[in-house]
């Protein structure tokens, strides 16, 4: 099952790779990772999507929290959260598919951020299926690059990931 | 405030956490600490042979005192050898600090002389590892050092050190901090008080039990805690390797070691048990063999200060965490508790008494102290040369060991009544462990008696620490049983590979051990005959002041049993010679 596990850790040089050794070391996979100061400059917070049984995840967020770098562990999936994945696409842009890239990006609520005379390059932001969808939905398009952030996420309410 | 430097704070850094030695190499990255080491004159450092003696030695030091080992070496080669070391401290949770020299800071990254990226290279073996940026921060990253090492479940702690913030010119303040707060480091203090009554019910209630304790109870300090408890329920009780000692080996309530090569009637014990108290133990691969196999029938309470040891191999149906201590008292208060508050007897006698007559039976069928268990042969039996050791010490002696076959028939044949005197790298399994960790122990312990076990492959791992033992005057015995192959390694080979020696046999090129000790200043003997293998154990021994290399000729085709039969065994199968399984 995917899950989205959010980590609050001190904003210390060799903390990532502490996060990353880990999981190469044990063999638990990363599908995204990102990571960036919090407002508390001292603090990072780290998201990242793995896949695992119940087994997995539990041992996944015991060894996180073994790390000494590490503050908090939260596993999103566990309750209701909101996700948001950033998707950057450039595409080849000529003829009909001008047009016809412009009209899938407006349909997924996308927009069009650079415009080169033979190329586009479209950014999207949504949960990682939107995202998917879109790439799908481009059918016959050519596409050139593709970056995406990977995901971020909260929990809804009041429900508050902080020290 | 008082003005240091780098080297300066390290140096007092030391004196006020208390350490006893410091063991270590220098090497340009550390020459400024050393410098301070001579001028301060403070803490007494040990001049090993190869770094990885240096953690070997911290390591052995403290196991046997419970005291954070401590280790100083250079940068590159000095940190890499040390690495080996640093592991083993991990894979066993030992409390080590290990100070490590670094290029000056403008010459990281650009590929120095002696420059490697310690923290990097250590990351996945260290409990956590320091940089120093700032020569200021200094005394709150040892402090931070020294309290991870030694608090929750312990570890090694790096700290790398660059060169310039340890120059003897740059002086900054020096406060050593009293106390540490870490928002991100908070062991557990207590066990959870809903889980302990559901470990006291389950264990009231068991037919079948089996306290399974490991190296955690000793690293905790509980050993009293769970011998008062086993034996006010007359449960029996198996040692882990790591934990020999931790229940006294000659109480009728000990089962011996159990796993790969357990006792068969601990193996027994666990495959039939109904309930199983699991304490600072974490169900290793040479534990449990099969794990979908793994003592069927059984309700796991899992003891342990460490979340992550709970569940990781098998499923635990009472999970605790938190140090022994607090949680074997908490059980125990427990267990008073529900029984003043019930009318039944409890545990079932009757039920305890017949498990007791199943252990007996299993005892008298195989039990390897209960007739002998061994073949004979013309050469002295390994075996015998741990007896001998045994009553040449009697059974109070420190005993490091090294890897392999020695190290199996030590921890079976010498009965360990008392914590932290059986010492050796379960985890990892490190050659090389012996002889330097005996050197740690004999410094902390100087009138303690301190025997190395070891065999001709594992001793030549770290023989140049023979020089070590002269320089400072260790004199520790040297148990070498030799068969004139790697013995473990040949036990497999016979075992799974039609006894193709690869790779295993040397015979032909092995030193003089006799000479190569008294080339150092030492004793050696040869000891080839059976009826010689005891009086010179005790001669041996008398001699206090000197370390004795004693080379035992041993019968060079014997096995290691029971051993678990493998793949796809569970607890109770087992070979109990080279012709009979259970």
């Amino acid at each position: 099952m995917r899950r989205i596990l959010s980590v609050l850790m001190e904003n210390e040089p060799g903390a990532l790779s502490r996060v990353v050794g880990l999981f190469s070391q044990r063999g638990y996979n990363i599908e995204s990772l990102n990571v960036a100061p919090t407002t508390d400059h001292t603090l990072s917070r780290l998201t990242l999507t793995t896949t695992g049984d119940d087994l997995k995840i539990e041992q996944i967020t015991k060894h996180l929290n073994k790390l000494v770098d590490v503050v908090k562990v939260v596993d999103l999936t566990e309750g209701a959260h909101v996700e948001r994945d950033t998707l950057l696409v450039k595409v080849r842009a000529i003829g009909a598919q001008r047009d016809e890239v412009k009209r899938t990006t407006d349909i997924f609520r996308g927009h069009i951020i650079d415009v080169g005379p033979m190329t586009y390059i479209v950014q999207l932001t949504g949960p990682v299926d939107k995202l998917d969808s879109f790439l799908t939905a481009l059918g016959e398009t050519e596409v050139l690059e593709v970056v995406r952030s990977g995901v971020a996420g909260m929990s809804r309410g009041e429900k508050v990931l902080s020290v | 405030m008082e003005q240091l430097s780098g080297g300066e704070m390290i140096v007092r850094a030391l004196e006020d956490e208390g350490v006893e030695y410091i063991f270590g190499y220098p090497g340009g990255a550390a020459l400024h600490i050393y410098d301070a080491i001579f001028k301060a004159n403070s803490v007494p450092h040990i001049l090993v042979r190869h770094e990885q003696a240096a953690t070997h030695a911290a390591d052995g030091y403290a196991r046997a005192t419970g005291k954070p080992g401590v280790v100083l070496v250079t940068s590159g080669p000095g940190a890499t050898n040390a690495i080996t070391g640093i592991a083993t401290a991990y894979m066993d949770s030992i409390p080590m600090v290990v100070i490590s020299g670094q290029v000056q800071s403008h010459l990281i990254g650009e590929d120095a002389f002696q420059e490697t990226d310690m923290v990097g290279i250590s990351r996945p073996i260290v409990k956590h590892s320091f940089l120093v940026q700032r020569t200021e921060d200094i005394p709150s990253i040892l402090k931070k050092a020294f309290f991870i090492a030694t608090t929750g479940r312990p570890g090694p702690v790096v700290v790398d050190v660059p060169k310039d913030l340890t120059h003897p010119e740059h002086k900054f303040d020096y406060e050593y901090p009293e106390s540490v707060q870490m928002r991100s480091y908070q062991p557990s203090v207590k066990g959870h008080s809903g889980q302990v009554r559901k470990a006291a019910r389950l264990l009231l209630n068991a037919k079948r039990p089996v306290i399974y304790a490991g190296g955690g109870v000793i690293q905790g300090e509980g050993c009293d805690l769970l011998t008062d408890l086993a034996r006010r329920l007359n449960y029996p009780v198996t040692n882990t390797l790591m934990g020999l000692g931790a229940y006294p080996a000659t109480d009728k309530q000990f089962l011996g070691m159990l796993g790969m090569h357990g006792f068969y009637e601990a193996n027994m014990a666990m495959h039939h048990s109904d309930v199983i108290l699991a304490v600072g133990a974490r169900f290793d691969d040479r534990v449990t063999n099969t794990v979908s196999k793994f003592c069927p029938g059984a309700k796991i309470i899992h003891i342990d200060v460490d979340p992550a040891s709970i569940a990781k191999i098998v499923p635990v149906d009472v999970p605790i965490v938190g140090p022994v201590t607090t949680v074997l008292n908490d059980l125990n208060a427990q267990i008073d508790q529900q029984l003043a508050s019930t009318d039944r007897t409890l545990p079932d006698a009757t039920a305890l008494d017949e498990w007791w007559r199943q252990i007996d039976s299993w005892r008298d069928a195989h039990g390897l102290w209960h007739g002998r268990r061994y073949g004979e042969s013309d050469h002295i039996m390994p075996q015998d040369a741990i007896t001998a050791l045994y009553n040449a010490t009697n059974g109070e002696a420190y005993v490091t060991s090294d890897v392999g076959q020695h190290q199996m028939f030590a921890a079976q044949y010498y009965k360990f009544d008392y914590p932290r005197r059986w010492i050796n790298s379960g985890g990892l399994g490190t050659m090389g462990f012996g002889l330097p960790a005996a050197m740690g122990i004999k410094l902390a312990l100087p009138e303690a008696e301190v025997a190395c076990v070891t065999g001709e492959g594992s001793i030549q791992m770290n023989i140049q620490e023979l020089s070590t033992c002269a320089q400072y005057d260790v004199p520790v015995k040297i148990v070498s049983l030799r068969n004139n192959y790697l013995g473990m390694v040949k036990q497999w080979q016979d075992m799974q590979y039609d006894s193709r020696y690869s790779e295993s046999h040397y015979a032909s090129s092995l030193p003089d051990f006799v000479k190569l000790a008294e080339s150092y200043g030492h004793v050696g003997m040869l000891i080839e005959k059976k009826e010689d293998l005891e009086p010179a154990m005790k001669e041996a021994f008398a001699l206090k002041d000197r370390l004795v290399f004693m080379d035992i000729f041993v019968e060079p085709h014997e096995h290691v049993y029971p051993m678990h039969v493998a793949p796809s065994g569970a607890m109770k199968d087992m070979w109990l010679s080279k012709t009979e399984r259970t």
